[in-house]
């Protein structure tokens, strides 16, 4: 499968690109985060710590067990601060 | 009934021209960059294109379904923003106040923590630190 992952903030400053077109058989959101991080250093330091990771697949918000059947594009980000 | 991501600045008194006509009650939100240590220079707002909007839409129905609006707009810039300018706005028309007010609290609430938004802070000697977010914020959501 391939997917379109796109990283924001801080994310995409420690990966060093805002996007990034790959192939993985993972088939939930964890299992994405497991592939990249062993992808290489930058990656494994973002991912470095969960419980700071907020996702989107096809531009809604999932959480980290949701399933990527059939996703096309999946994000990564910090826990947002709008308003 | 429109939201709206934008770099540039807007004015409130243009926006609410002919918002919420026969409405009994107008409730409006606007969010202004503030320098809590005196040593800002500007915010720097990024976002999600495309995820910003639809987010922001998907929130304005679910509070005009909630609370019955018959009306509102919201309003979010982002890039980089210098000290007293305006970050947004939201606006709410409802039958009662009560509506109005609730609705426009409800919104700010999910805009805080749910939309694609991400604050850095750039102090005037250029450092940029990344806003974290706030469990107060996250807390609000849980009154809904």
């Amino acid at each position: 499968m391939t997917l379109e992952v796109l990283y924001f903030a801080w994310l995409r400053e420690r990966i060093g690109q805002p996007r990034e077109r790959i192939d993985t058989a993972a088939e939930t959101v964890r299992d994405l985060i497991a592939d990249l991080s062993s992808r290489d250093d930058w990656h494994a330091a973002a991912f470095a710590d969960l419980t700071a990771i907020r996702c989107a697949v096809d531009q809604q918000l999932a959480d980290l067990d949701a399933s990527l059947s059939g996703a096309r594009e999946v994000a990564f980000f910090p826990p947002m601060t709008g308003g | 009934m429109s939201a709206r991501v934008q770099t540039a600045s807007f004015d409130l008194a243009a926006e609410l021209a002919g918002f919420g006509a026969g409405a009994g009650a107008v409730v409006t939100f606007t969010g202004i960059v503030r320098d809590d240590t005196g040593a800002m220079a500007a915010l720097e707002i990024e976002h999600y294109p495309g995820m910003t909007e639809r987010a922001l839409s998907d929130y304005g129905l679910q509070a005009a379904d909630r609370f019955g609006l018959t009306d509102w707009r919201i309003l979010h810039r982002h890039g980089r923003l210098a000290v007293g300018e305006p970050i947004m706005m939201v606006a709410t028309a409802a039958r009662h106040r009560h509506a109005a007010f609730q609705a426009a609290d409800y919104l700010m609430d999910w805009l805080k923590s749910r939309a694609p938004f991400w604050k850095r802070e750039i102090g005037r000697d250029g450092a940029a630190r990344w806003v974290d977010a706030r469990a107060s914020d996250e807390d609000a959501l849980s009154r809904w």
